[in-house]
């Protein structure tokens, strides 16, 4: 049984003014009893080792991390907690502050940031931006907020004795659209209120009753055959449940998609990285299942591993998926040969031809939440729920279904809020499948959870890539011709490979017109944790190497690395030359508003040495154009009832709330269209058994895809409400228009009646008022050759980032002072969660091109797969951020809307890169741009001048 | 007040403040089938085995379950037995509200463990102590003679 049990020591603790008299455990931390003993889920667990600060509570008045601190020693503190913090049902004024200001997204570091902030004001009731930052140091948010956390601090007597209305509000951000009563409009979040009161229930919050744990043990080595396994020590441990190896679960491959399904549950024979899958345990709880994993005794064959996509390609190499020797020959997983056009006679056309070689890094998204899953088998019925932090619930379920060969119908899939994807959810994992296979072998409910290490090992991160890339240019700046040869390294499973291959590829000639395009790609098979999808997938290395040479090229000629991008930028209505159909596009007045609005003329090139100035670009697609598997079923689908008083609407939807804001957003166009105002939405979402279908959060879709299936839902609705109006009225229902709760004659808009009373009269009619709605992209998107599907989509993105950075010269560190974005995202739905995922991308922006990497050891170990290792921005890198909305209407989009959280990111690495080049005359062409690498170009360059710059 | 007792087969250490009820405690421990209903030891719905015998854990101290066995229905959901006795409950439609049910099989469990003959007026005898506003018992009495006539 586990260590708490045994040697309890009896502690009394005062939590939020209740006395409490516990037993606890030598070991037990002070958040284990907060979490499992109290049920305090509001304080949140993501590291385990201090890093984050999810876990931090008030003790005796002092923010600590709870994870770090035993439970025997807090033994009659005064501990205040995050559900403390609300008095009476009371919001405090600073919750209302992070309500009003947006400063939470997927809200997992929101109850650590509150009781961080409670400490500071209550020491500093007036602080300063700097007393912040070293306040809140300790707490990471990995979707980037902490600008909108700033403020929110600082602003948060402004909220004393106000109530926090939901009425639209501006908060200083500028209403979009003045046409629209609720789009456009910076409404506060849907989810705010429970976000920062710790009420939001995450995956790992929940509590089933006769709910065990699971545990996955992975492999110690990297490349292997696995030679036996003895599980008897740890079946033998009092507590445990179950342990299974490979003989215990379903001998089919599973993965992304159907073309490379080559995972297993747990490893048959061979392992093919530090970590990978080889057997688990369920048990009574989690100490329990920990320790009796350790017990399991595995002895492995080791074999010759590789750990560079280059060594993997060569001859002779180690193959690490030698049951498909052909398939998979020489190691390659995924080849791309595309050429549009004629990649030659466009060289041949340049003035000036630039190439160099790029090399990215492999960062990982790093939510704060860990990955977790609850399976519960209904064995009577033949059910499956799973609960899970799941992105994309929808393929969870094919998936699942797919496995255990039962109808998707039969399993329900539940996404409690999620902590953070960036692209880390969006796929089954290891514990989705284990928790399953053990809920059925067991008959009771199961979780499972990764640690921050085991999410490491799991990655599906970045892919790192090697890049050769070449363009062409004639002397007034004008593209004839881009080559790229890119090697990117897989890992050992395949993931969201396949699409990340041609998405390196596919979105390069978005951007800027290009004639003539060819794209040589090779995704390739490592002994390393597997890459996967991650923010602006594929895109954002490719990006840096053109921006980069972009820079390059222009510098050659003499030109401003403004004017060159403005000669070749997209256009709207353009078929690009690898067949990708741009429809809406204000990419040239992203550029012309950036160039004027940042003082670009008057700071390039003219700003003391150490200081710089630099520009970048990118953009994304607004959902992908095709789904992962074939299938006719529309990719969004909405349903929405009106309750029989007509006062509210309730919107049933399947689409993942992330961070990203879509439970907002998706009411604000539910209510837009019915003509009610916001505040009369109730939103029921993502479980499969309630809401239609949605494919998930990932590839930026969820605003356009899903914002058009409700608009259609909300438009049926309304209609049959105009209907039995117009019958009241005794007017023609097309003359008459819905908006803010009322219904009228447009022309005349005396002539009405309340909107509730309609929905009553319907209601009294012909019973539920129901409407339903659904979205497929236009059909046939996208050209005929292979892989042509990869980057269709019915809408781009396009953006404009300028930074200004400070490179010290003495030691080479890169301090990134401010950050000016201008992104056109077609019509913006609600302007605080839009400039909060800019501000969000050009931080996770800022830590890929400056900070972030996952460090393998020369065995296929993972250096740093901890918080303090692997450095994630923390507020005090966090720069000054403009961030403005360069408006399109985007005819398929609802209401004119596109995408942003993807298409952040793309552009900021070329920015800073193109920055840092500007203020010491270095391109850094491996990321990330570390103090190292600068130093040693700065030698390089006195060594060929001559001369310190 | 510590106290050792073997719950479900697991040697436990349990916390109760002084004067709790054993009903308290094994909710606390996550045993939620042990249900609260009338607190004064006449419903049933608190059925607990305590070293064997069924008892209404809302009336037993807490400290009376000081080094003895307890079981309660999570300790029993793999029990081939009570596996039989809960497909005779769903099959027999035995189940409505089900907030007396953990009790309920728990006591026809533990008789159908005694053995030897079972008329219906021994299982309404054993289940006498159980109340159920739901099922009128018919169906409950019917599931346990199903399950007793299913053993070899």
């Amino acid at each position: 049984m586990s260590d708490k049990r045994n040697d309890a020591h009896l502690i009394q603790l005062t939590v939020n003014g209740r006395v409490h008299t516990l037993g606890v455990g030598p070991q037990a931390t002070l958040k284990q009893v907060l979490r499992e003993e109290l049920n305090l889920t509001g304080t949140k667990s993501g590291c385990d080792a201090g890093d984050c600060g999810a876990c931090t509570v008030l003790m005796n008045g002092r923010a600590v991390t709870s994870c770090l601190v035993l439970a025997a020693a807090a033994d009659g503190a005064e501990i205040t907690t995050i559900e403390g913090v609300a008095q009476g049902g009371e919001l405090h004024p600073l919750q209302k502050s992070f309500i009003k200001h947006g400063a939470l997204q997927c809200g997992f570091c929101t109850p650590g940031m509150i009781i961080s902030s409670l400490e500071l004001i209550g020491k500093k009731p007036a602080p300063e931006e700097s007393d912040i930052k070293a306040a809140l140091g300790g707490n990471l948010c990995r979707c980037g907020t902490y600008p909108r956390i700033i403020k929110a601090v600082k602003d948060w007597r402004s909220f004393e004795g106000v109530d926090l209305d939901t009425e639209p509000s501006d908060e200083g951000e500028r209403d979009q659209i003045r046409t629209h009563s609720t789009v456009g409009r910076g409404v506060p979040r849907y989810d705010g209120p429970d976000k920062v009161t710790g009420r939001t229930e995450y995956t790992a919050d929940i509590r089933l009753p006769d709910m065990a744990h699971g545990k996955i043990l992975g492999s110690t080595v990297a490349h292997g055959l696995i030679k036996s396994i003895d599980t008897s020590a740890a079946k033998a441990l009092p507590g445990v449940l179950a342990v299974i190896t490979a003989a215990d679960v379903p001998a089919l491959r599973y993965g992304v998609s159907p073309a490379r399904y080559d995972e297993e549950i747990l490893a048959r024979e061979r392992v093919r990285y530090v970590g990978d899958e080889v057997a688990a345990v369920v048990a009574v709880d989690e100490a329990t299942a920990e320790k009796a994993v350790q017990l399991i005794k595995v002895e492995y064959e080791r074999l010759p591993a590789v750990f560079d996509p280059r060594d993997a390609l060569a001859e002779g190499a180690p193959l690490i998926h030698p049951e498909e020797a052909e398939k998979y020959a020489r190691n390659i997983n995924t080849q791309v040969e595309w050429h549009f056009g004629d990649v030659e006679q466009g060289f041949a056309e340049a003035d000036c031809i630039v190439e160099d070689s790029f090399v990215g890094n492999r960062t990982y998204q790093c939510p704060i939440e860990p990955h977790a899953s609850v399976a519960r088998w209904e064995h009577h019925a033949g059910k499956l729920t799973v609960w899970s932090s799941s992105m994309a619930p929808h393929y969870l379920r094919h998936m699942l279904s797919r496995i255990f060969e039962i109808p998707q119908g039969d399993i329900r899939t539940i996404t409690p809020c999620v902590g953070g994807g960036f692209g880390v959810k969006a796929e089954a994992t290891p514990l989705d499948l284990c928790a399953v296979i053990f809920s059925r072998l067991i008959g009771r409910p199961v979780m499972m959870k990764y640690s921050r290490e085991e999410m490491f090992h799991h990655f599906r991160g970045r892919h790192k890539q090697y890049i050769d890339m070449k363009i062409g240019v004639k002397k007034d700046g004008t593209i004839t011709a881009c080559q790229s040869h890119i090697l990117l390294d897989g890992g050992a499973y395949t993931s969201y490979g396949i699409v990340t291959a041609y998405y390196a590829g596919s979105m390069v000639p978005t951007l800027y017109k290009i004639p003539n395009y060819k794209y040589d790609g090779y995704r390739m098979y490592t002994n390393l944790p597997a890459s996967g999808a991650m923010r602006g997938h594929g895109v954002p290395q490719p990006r840096y190497a053109f921006e980069s040479l972009l820079d390059m090229a222009a510098e050659e000629l003499g030109l401003d690395p403004f004017d060159i991008r403005l000669r070749n930028a997209m256009q709207p209505d353009t078929m690009t030359c690898n067949d990708l159909d741009i429809s809406s596009c204000e990419f040239t007045a992203t550029l012309e508003q950036a160039r004027e609005q940042t003082g670009w003329n008057e700071k390039k090139g003219k700003l003391p040495p150490g200081k710089g100035i630099g520009v970048g670009c990118g953009g994304f697609v607004s959902g992908a154009g095709y789904p992962i598997y074939r299938s006719k079923f529309p990719h969004s689908n909405a349903l929405i009832r009106l309750s029989e008083d007509g006062m509210a609407a309730s919107l049933y939807i399947a689409a993942a709330e992330i961070g990203q804001g879509c439970n907002t957003i998706l009411p604000q166009i539910a209510a837009e269209e019915l003509g009610i105002p916001y505040h009369r939405i109730w939103l029921v979402e993502s479980d499969s058994v309630l809401g239609p279908t949605d494919l998930g959060s990932y590839s930026s879709r969820v605003t356009l895809m899903a914002g058009n299936a409700v608009r259609m839902a909300a438009a049926e609705v309304k209609t049959k409400l105009l209907e039995v109006a117009g019958k009241q009225l005794g007017c023609d229902m097309h003359g008459l228009t819905a908006r803010d709760g009322r219904i009228f004659v447009a022309e005349h808009p005396r002539i009405g009646m309340d909107w509730d009373e309609a929905a009553r009269l319907a209601f009294s009619a012909d019973g539920p008022v129901t409407g339903t709605g659904h979205y497929s992209p236009p059909p046939g998107l996208g050209g005929r050759y292979k892989g042509a599907a990869v980057g269709t989509s019915p809408a781009y993105s396009f953006s404009t980032a300028v930074c200004e950075v400070t490179v010290d010269l003495e030691t080479g560190y890169v301090t990134v002072d401010d950050f000016y974005d201008f992104s056109d995202a077609g019509t913006v739905i609600n302007p605080v969660t839009f400039h909060g995922q800019v501000e969000g991308g050009i931080i996770m922006g800022l830590g890929e091109t400056l900070m972030e990497d996952t460090l393998v050891r020369d065995d296929g170990s993972l250096i740093n797969p901890d918080l303090h290792g692997y450095l994630v921005p923390t507020i005090s890198d966090s720069p000054r951020i403009v961030s403005r909305a360069v408006e399109s209407y985007e005819p398929r989009g609802p209401f004119g809307a596109k995408e942003i959280g993807e298409g952040c990111l793309p552009p900021i690495l070329g920015a800073i890169g193109n920055a840092v080049y500007d203020a010491c005359g270095v391109r850094v062409t491996e990321l990330p741009i570390t103090p190292e690498k600068i130093l040693a170009g700065l030698q390089k360059n006195r060594e060929k001048t001559g001369r310190t710059p | 007040m510590k106290l050792t007792l073997s719950l479900n087969g697991h040697s436990t250490e349990l916390v109760a403040a002084p004067g709790a009820r054993l009903l308290d405690v094994l909710r606390d421990a996550g045993c939620t089938s042990v249900k609260r209903g009338c607190e004064t030891g006449d419903c049933g719905a608190c059925c607990v085995l305590l070293d064997g015998e069924p008892v209404n854990s809302c009336v037993v101290p807490a400290a009376f379950a000081a080094d003895a066995i307890v079981t309660t229905l999570e300790g029993l959901n793999d029990d081939p037995l009570m596996r039989r006795l809960q497909d005779c409950f769903l099959e027999a439609g035995a189940v409505q509200c089900g907030y007396c049910t953990p009790g309920l099989l728990l006591v026809a469990w533990q008789r159908l463990r005694e053995g030897g003959e079972l008329t219906e007026y021994d299982v309404r005898h054993a289940m006498s102590g159980n109340l159920c506003r739901c099922t009128g018992y018919a169906k409950p009495v019917r599931a346990v003679l199903d399950a007793w006539e299913a053993m070899p």
